[in-house]
């Protein structure tokens, strides 16, 4: 009763031989992600306003932007480095600024005599980076408003230095934690040898992320976090998957070596890998066509993770485990086995 | 696991109408479709990035209150010790403490019995018991220090922000009608969320504002020249751009506080028709202005807000009504300002901003759409994918994936969540994720089937097989966005929320609602072979 031909990824009955590559895919991976940390240190990170503080200013001008002459008028700020970059339509323009030294609040002083008695007393302290992020931003509104009247600022983030570096540390800690998490809970679901295959494998994973984040210029912020904790959420599901069927299989065939047993074990599990990681790609797919500045970079991180996690799963955690496991796995955790030996009548 | 008693089944179907039903006023107003007025009408809010409105992260100066009770607690010293027999040099602020050498060590436990005196009780602990809030030490040289105590800066931060809370709040949404968030975050920082942005200029001057009104006479006979008046005098600026160059020799004397103000008014002159601002005081106020201006008819005082003299009449008559008027250049605007400003109340300290996200409501829209678009694409893309994979099982997967959405949804609407971009990119993921639940079960199915087993024989171990995988997997993902919610902050903490409702609805779609499907389906048509 079928309608149509099924879609099948994986045909039945398949059976690669992936430990063969067990090497090869261990060393590239192992050289990728060194090259990545590489590139982390240069040449480095593109950093958000998130985690470097600055401020990002979206504008939109009745007409096309010219950047011949937006350029000048706002260099002529003098509020260092100008980022500008078009998006969308041609009206539209995308202004970055560095965070600002905290003496460029020392002119919105000058320009406007302290409004209060609160004021004077503040001004008799030293000028502060937070002052100087919203002096910039009114510098830069009225600068547009020069430019051409009628450009309306749609979007602004300001992000003082204070914040950025509670910002920056915060999103650290996700990330430490929720390996360490990963760690756990996956030594306590299984065996030691499965925990540290698969905190490995994440590790190996999330510096390919951040070398993704140097070579594409994306910019690394909360959004960044967000999408590199998803990616491990997503590569820890898949390496769940396959440790489940091994887990089942070591109990099933008890004289498998390790080597056949993991391999039968990704391919039985494959159609699902392939089938999940299509879905879940699909599922993206338009976030990055049609998502916005906000999300473009979110959802292409997620597609290259998502490539990056199920080909983690095949050809990195499972070699690792093979050689934790080589006979320590076999010789009996499952606690079943161990139960029905004990209760075996001794003849 | 095959066998579902009635009433699982009708409370299965009841948690999906349930779902669905709750799911609606997201996406439809209020009233449009006649439902009881009973009914639950709780909605998602949109968040910021989705609607436009702006983010401000302000921090409350700390070390401006503390000062401030630190000078108190210096001219308390003086008042306190004056006629006494008790003689001291170098009174001084130093750190968080207060400083004097005592001439005569002998006095120390005299001097420090009338110090103590000056404290302030604080409440600790629920049951209302009080410490005072400075520890007064001696050395044996008779070095006083007066120092404020932990508990007492603790308590005076978290007073600090609650007051300063509220007065920003009064400030911003005098009418209680404006849709505002006001949130501690940390110990010195107050966020505040606000919709739109058309008024975001004038929040800002708001909130910059400390607006603590004070009433002084002026002291006619002191020389301001120099800039700096003699001892009790300021020299203070008028308020009036007109007439900036004006220097005022005011008194420091505080006669009546603007915490004495009971409300404030906008309105005209009668005689002149400007702006002015009318005012009322409290009783004490009432009391002490009539005494002040009965004492001194004939004489000057000024108005004084944050260290200018807003205006500074000669009084004819002693005003006894208690009430009174600002006149200044005013414009019908600048006038409202100050009125909302002196009913809401002096801030407590000066407020900064340090973070600041706005987003324009044409640029929300547009974030909307995008998202809108995005899921609903990503939603075709999959059903499609999975129906062409496993046929008839594919098309029960999808419903369970649009009562996934919907429970999702229903949540979300039930806890008025805030639903931001990324949040909207969370739904999009969770549909991938939740996918994989009904992969997982399929494939099992599959291969149970190819050993052979009959069709519900190959259900039921499929569906059993794959429910601790799902678990497992789907616990870790939790864990992750659990850790994400609680580090992250702003919009991505919507991704965090939707990820996780989406995930644990579906533990229930994929596993419970399309189980009951297929069982049904097989029931009814009594296969022998799995379209699997």
């Amino acid at each position: 009763m079928q309608l149509f031909p099924r879609l099948r990824l994986v045909p039945d009955g398949t059976q690669i031989q992936f430990m063969k590559g067990r090497y090869a895919g261990l060393i590239l991976s192992a050289v990728l992600s060194l090259l990545s940390v590489v590139l982390y240190f240069a040449p480095g990170l593109n950093y958000g306003i998130d985690f470097k503080g600055g401020i990002v200013i979206e504008a939109r001008a009745p007409g096309p932007v010219e950047f011949s002459t937006l350029r000048p008028a706002l260099s002529a700020l003098n509020l260092g480095q100008v980022g500008l970059q078009q998006f969308g339509s041609p009206q539209d323009v995308l202004i970055r600024l560095e965070r600002q030294r905290a003496d460029v609040a020392e002119r919105c002083r000058a320009k406007r005599p302290p409004a209060n008695e609160q004021e004077r007393q503040a001004r008799q302290r030293a000028v502060t980076e937070e002052e100087a992020q919203q002096c910039a931003v009114e510098e830069v509104r009225a600068s547009l408003e020069a430019y051409r009247s009628g450009t309306q600022v749609r979007r602004v983030e300001a992000v003082g230095g204070s914040v950025s570096r509670e910002l920056f540390v915060n999103g650290m800690m996700a990330l430490g934690f929720s390996l360490l998490a990963m760690l756990a809970y996956i030594w306590f679901r299984f065996e030691w040898q499965f925990g540290v295959g698969a905190v490995i494998t994440l590790l190996l994973d999330v510096t390919k992320v951040v070398g993704f984040y140097v070579l594409t210029g994306f910019q690394f912020n909360l959004t960044a976090i967000a999408a590199i904790l998803t990616i491990m959420g997503y590569s820890i599901n898949d390496k769940v998957v396959v440790y489940d069927r091994m887990r089942e299989n070591l109990r099933k065939y008890k004289t498998m070596s390790l080597r056949e047993l993991i391999d039968l074990s990704i391919n039985e599990t494959l159609s699902r890998t392939i089938g999940t990681s299509m879905a879940t790609f699909l599922a993206t797919i338009p976030l990055a066509l049609f998502g916005g500045e906000a999300l473009e970079e979110f959802a292409i991180t997620m597609l290259f993770g998502i490539v990056l996690a199920t080909s983690s799963s095949i050809f990195i955690a499972a070699p690792i485990l093979l050689f934790l496991g080589e006979d320590k796995l076999r010789r009996g955790p499952p606690a079943e086995d161990a139960q029905a030996a004990d209760a075996a009548p001794i003849p | 696991m095959l066998f579902f008693a009635r009433w699982k089944v009708w409370t299965i179907n009841a948690v999906c109408a349930l779902g669905i039903l709750l799911s609606i006023p997201a996406f439809l107003p209020r009233d449009s479709i006649g439902l009881p007025g009973w009914f639950p009408w709780r909605h998602v809010n949109l968040g910021l990035d989705l609607r436009g409105g702006s983010y401000l992260l302000l921090e409350v100066d700390m070390q401006a209150v503390i000062r401030e009770r630190l000078n108190n607690i210096r001219d308390s010293v003086l008042v306190r010790l004056r006629g006494t027999e008790i003689r001291y040099s170098g009174l001084a602020i130093r750190g968080q403490s207060v400083q004097m050498q005592l001439r005569d060590p002998q006095q120390a436990q005299e001097a420090l019995r009338l110090l103590r005196e000056l404290a302030q009780p604080v409440t600790t602990g629920a049951f209302g018991g009080s410490t005072p809030d400075l520890v007064a030490t001696a050395t044996p040289e008779g070095l006083v220090t007066l120092e404020l105590s932990e508990v007492a800066l603790r308590d005076k931060a978290t007073k600090t922000i609650e007051q300063s809370m509220e007065i920003v709040r009064r400030r911003l949404d005098p009418e209680g009608i404006r849709e505002l968030q006001i949130a501690r975050q940390g110990n010195a920082r107050i966020l505040v969320q606000q919709p739109g942005i058309d008024d975001l200029e004038t929040s800002k001057r708001l909130l910059g504002t400390t607006a603590k009104m004070t009433f002084h006479l002026l002291d006619s006979t002191a020389d301001c020249s120099t800039g700096r008046g003699p001892a009790g005098v300021n020299c203070l600026p008028g308020s009036d751009s007109r007439d900036v160059q004006r220097i005022y020799p005011v008194r420091q004397r505080v006669e009546v506080d603007g915490a004495n103000l009971t409300d404030a008014r906008a309105g005209n002159n009668a005689q002149t028709g400007e702006w002015v601002v009318n005012f009322s005081f409290d009783s004490i106020g009432t009391r002490r202005f009539a005494d002040i201006s009965r004492a001194n008819v004939g004489q000057p005082f000024a108005i004084v807000l944050d260290g200018k003299v807003l205006t500074a009449p000669t009084i004819r008559e002693p005003i006894t009504g208690g009430r009174g008027q600002i006149s200044g250049s005013f414009s019908a605007g600048s006038a409202n300002e100050l009125a909302v400003l002196l009913r809401a109340g002096a801030l407590p300290a000066p407020l900064t901003i340090v973070e600041e996200r706005t987003v324009g409501p044409d640029l929300g829209a547009d974030a909307i759409r995008a998202g809108v678009v995005s899921i609903l694409a990503g939603a075709i893309l999959v059903l499609i994918f999975i129906v062409w994979t496993y046929g008839l099982f594919g098309a029960f997967a999808c419903i369970g994936l649009a009562a996934n959405l919907a429970l999702t949804l229903a949540i979300l609407n039930m806890l008025e969540a805030t639903l931001t971009l990324p949040g909207m990119a969370g739904v999009l993921l969770t549909l991938g994720l939740s996918v994989d639940a009904n992969i997982l079960i399929n494939e099992r199915i599959r291969e149970e089937t190819k050993l052979g087993k009959t069709p519900f024989a190959a259900m039921e171990s499929g569906f059993k097989r794959a429910f601790s995988t799902i678990v497992d997997s789907n616990l870790t993902t939790l864990i992750k966005m659990l850790l994400l919610y609680v580090f992250g902050s702003g919009p991505v903490k919507g991704f965090a929320v939707t990820i996780t409702f989406g995930i644990i609805t579906s533990m229930f779609t994929a596993t419970i609602v399309v189980r009951l499907l297929m069982v049904t389906w097989l029931r009814w048509r009594k296969r022998s072979a799995l379209p699997v």
